[in-house]
């Protein structure tokens, strides 16, 4: 039944192979736009990454609630540190599936055929890693504050999380893109990760205790300078590398 | 290839030398200091180790720049070669920083910026080598170990800058001095004769090890060669 | 052959660190030829196959595809460029038809809805368009991968082991589509182990061996049952 499928169409191959030829040049923004849409689609109907990301993230909180027995005077101190690190394990979940998925059924190949610029391939995967981050951190923020009281809904603390996020996938998506084409994938992204990330972290947990403790502006200052400087250093390193983690 | 260069013999033993001579220099002629005694002594070849530290991981993310621009396989194994370096001096650096915190500090580990570092540093490059051991594609592993000897190097004085943010208490010896910084000490102009001349020494050390490290490399191409012409 | 080749590959030498893997390989294509390249696994098929795609770079020599150089020209090549290789290139948790348009869009083709029904249609997956590729079955997502392949009309068609995996049933409706796209005049380069179905397809076959093109022969020049002895005389002779 399938055969004559193919046999009926055969008048229509005229028509289909004599479209011209497309523009001469695949457009930076649109091979963006489609990788992102592309992601966001997949994770739309599967929603495998996202709630793992989300279970995990808030098992991590439940399980620092008994580490460190979060009372309240603990968890104003405490709540910026155990939000960061709460994030960058989840994360990991996050950035090793989503390289992995163009790994599988060899679709990074199939990018890599497309006459697209590669950074629309490395922007593309780390806008998508952002927007999965920034979900999770969305849903999680309100949680923490509800769970333990602390107010998280601060214009500062959204700016330091954004920063931190964006550095986060900037190094994540380009460590895990080397980590997936490794034998030992699933164990190598942390890390290779974590020691990079050592100053993002630093700077964003001292950034994001200093406003929830109210700390004045001018000691916070030094701490936001540090995370867009990382931000800036390492989208523009990752930028220029990317190719040879990817091309042969 | 087969026997050792000429050159290389007369570095090894100007290496030897230049050791014996510095060590001597160390403990006979570079004067006791007044406070912190003997084990002040132990400065000289920790600094020392620390910038031959250093000089490998700096040496490692230039030469992965000109492996990524150029392509040839020479580049890697020097990259190879001095991450593993770097990272044994780096190592010799925490431990005898370890040995002389022990009686001025009054312990054996503080979370001061510069040992932080140093111990991260170690960490990136230990992630280094096991990326390179879980990837077959020889050029693969070097194109990736030459990205992550670069992302590594750059993270290093970010990270060094945020753990200063944090209060330190590590003596600024080469510079500025922070007030409250304990164990600092001012060098005299003998001390700072021997400080140099270990540093120099140390410098040759890399040199001469390199230099080694890298004709080993070579060598194992050679077998890894051999062994496709006669077995394939 | 007056006409100028359109892929056109001189000494060309790929290594693997420090094993050759290509030694110095010949190898030229009129456009419209079908070319099956035969061989025995680890002969270099795959490997000479992803450096025509432009997805590895040559160590030495010269690769030319409709005059643009390779690695050179690799954004003008890849326009004119469609490749299956035994991977689908395709993404689970799409649907069919998402993933042409998802790939439709990075190619920048125009009229992208009337064109990936079209090849929907070509490949005869038009009734299962809205369903996810990763509920189909291996046949169905390598038709789709060829749909994925000739979304963007390319010149030139490069095939790597198309028949890997499949049963008779999706064997042949794979070859009825090879047939349609190499009978609008492409140009079809498919490396395969399988000489039967090579000797069904192809125009002119060519024998890689040890990183080398050891013989070429004419569809023409003989029957399917002397291109058995044909290969192995190129094999033995290497």
């Amino acid at each position: 039944m399938e055969t004559q499928k193919i046999e009926k169409p055969a008048p229509m191959i005229e028509t289909v192979l004599s479209i011209e030829s497309p523009p001469a040049r695949a457009g930076f923004l649109r091979a963006l736009g489609a990788i992102i849409w592309k992601d966001l689609a997949a994770e739309l109907r599967s929603r495998e990454l996202l709630s793992a990301m989300l279970v995990f993230a808030l098992l991590v909180i439940l399980i620092f609630n008994f580490a460190l027995e979060l009372d309240a005077q603990t968890r104003y101190n405490v709540a910026a540190g155990v939000l960061w690190v709460t994030f960058a394990f989840a994360g990991t979940l996050g950035l090793n599936r989503s390289m992995a998925m163009e790994k599988d059924r060899g679709c990074l190949d199939g990018l890599l055929l497309a006459p697209v610029d590669r950074s629309a391939i490395y922007f593309g995967k780390m806008f998508g890693n952002l927007i999965f981050m920034l979900l999770v951190e969305v849903i999680v923020l309100p949680v923490y504050s509800l769970l333990y009281n602390v107010n998280l809904f601060q214009p500062g603390l959204i700016v330091v999380t954004l920063l931190g996020s964006m550095g986060y996938v900037a190094v994540g998506t380009l460590l895990a893109s080397m980590a997936v084409q490794t034998r030992t994938r699933d164990i190598l992204l942390p890390i290779l990760l974590f020691p990079v990330m050592i100053p993002l972290f630093i700077a964003a947990v001292k950034a994001s205790g200093g406003f929830l403790q109210g700390i004045p502006m001018d000691e916070i200052w030094p701490w936001l300078n540090l995370l867009l400087v990382y931000d800036v250093v390492f989208i523009a390193v990752a930028f220029m590398v990317f190719d040879y983690i990817v091309e042969e | 290839m087969a026997s050792k260069p000429v050159a290389l013999k007369i570095l090894d033993i100007i290496t030897i030398l230049l050791l014996l001579v510095a060590t001597g220099l160390v403990f006979f002629f570079a004067p006791l200091e007044r406070v912190m005694g003997l084990v002040q002594k132990v400065f000289y070849f920790h600094v020392a180790a620390g910038w031959v530290g250093m000089l490998g991981f700096l040496v490692a993310a230039m030469v992965g720049g000109i492996y990524l621009a150029r392509g040839e396989r020479k580049w890697d194994i020097v990259g190879l070669a001095s991450v593993e370096i770097g990272m044994a001096f780096a190592f010799i650096n925490v431990v005898t920083g370890s040995i002389w915190a022990r009686p001025i500090w009054n312990t054996w580990w503080t979370w001061d910026p510069r040992l932080t570092t140093a111990t991260i540093m170690l960490l990136i490059y230990a992630a280094y080598l096991m990326l390179r051991s879980g990837i077959e594609d020889p050029d693969r592993r070097a194109r990736f170990g030459a990205v992550y000897a670069i992302v590594g190097f750059i993270s290093v004085p970010l990270t060094f800058f945020s753990a200063r943010l944090f209060r330190t208490i590590h003596p600024v010896v080469i510079g500025t001095n922070q007030p409250g910084a304990e164990g600092a000490f001012d060098m005299t102009a003998d001390m700072r004769l021997v400080f140099f001349f270990s540093l120099f020494t140390f410098s040759v050390i890399f040199v001469d090890l390199l230099w080694h490290r890298i004709r080993l490399g070579q060598l194992q191409d050679q077998v890894e060669q051999l062994k496709l012409k006669f077995n394939v | 052959m007056e006409k100028p080749p359109i892929i056109q590959v001189k000494r060309l030498v790929k290594r693997f660190g420090l094993k050759t893997v290509l030694h110095g390989l010949d190898f030229e294509v009129q456009p419209g030829e079908f070319v099956a390249l035969l061989g025995p696994n680890g002969a270099g098929k795959t490997t000479f196959l992803r450096i025509l795609a432009s997805l590895s770079r040559p160590a030495m020599g010269e690769v030319r595809i409709v005059n643009y150089r390779l690695p050179q020209q690799a954004a003008a090549v890849r326009r004119i460029l469609g490749v299956v290789s035994h991977l689908p290139l395709l993404y689970g948790d799409l649907t069919a038809e998402e993933n042409l348009h998802f790939y439709g869009r990075i190619y920048g083709i125009p009229r992208l809805e009337r064109r990936v029904q079209e090849v929907l249609e070509l490949v005869g997956l038009t009734a299962r368009r809205r369903d996810l590729v990763r509920t189909f079955s291996r046949g169905m997502q390598q038709r789709l991968a060829i749909g994925r392949a000739v979304l963007h009309d390319p010149e030139v068609m490069l095939f790597d082991e198309p028949h890997t995996g499949l049963d008779q049933d999706a064997c042949q409706m794979l070859d009825n589509v090879l047939r349609e796209v190499a009978a609008r005049g492409r140009t079809v380069v498919m490396t395969s182990h399988d000489l039967a179905r090579a000797a069904d397809l192809a125009s002119r076959f060519d024998v890689l061996s040890r990183g080398r093109i050891v013989a070429s022969a004419a569809r023409s020049e003989m029957t399917s049952d002397q291109l058995l002895g044909f290969y192995r005389q190129a094999l033995q002779g290497s």
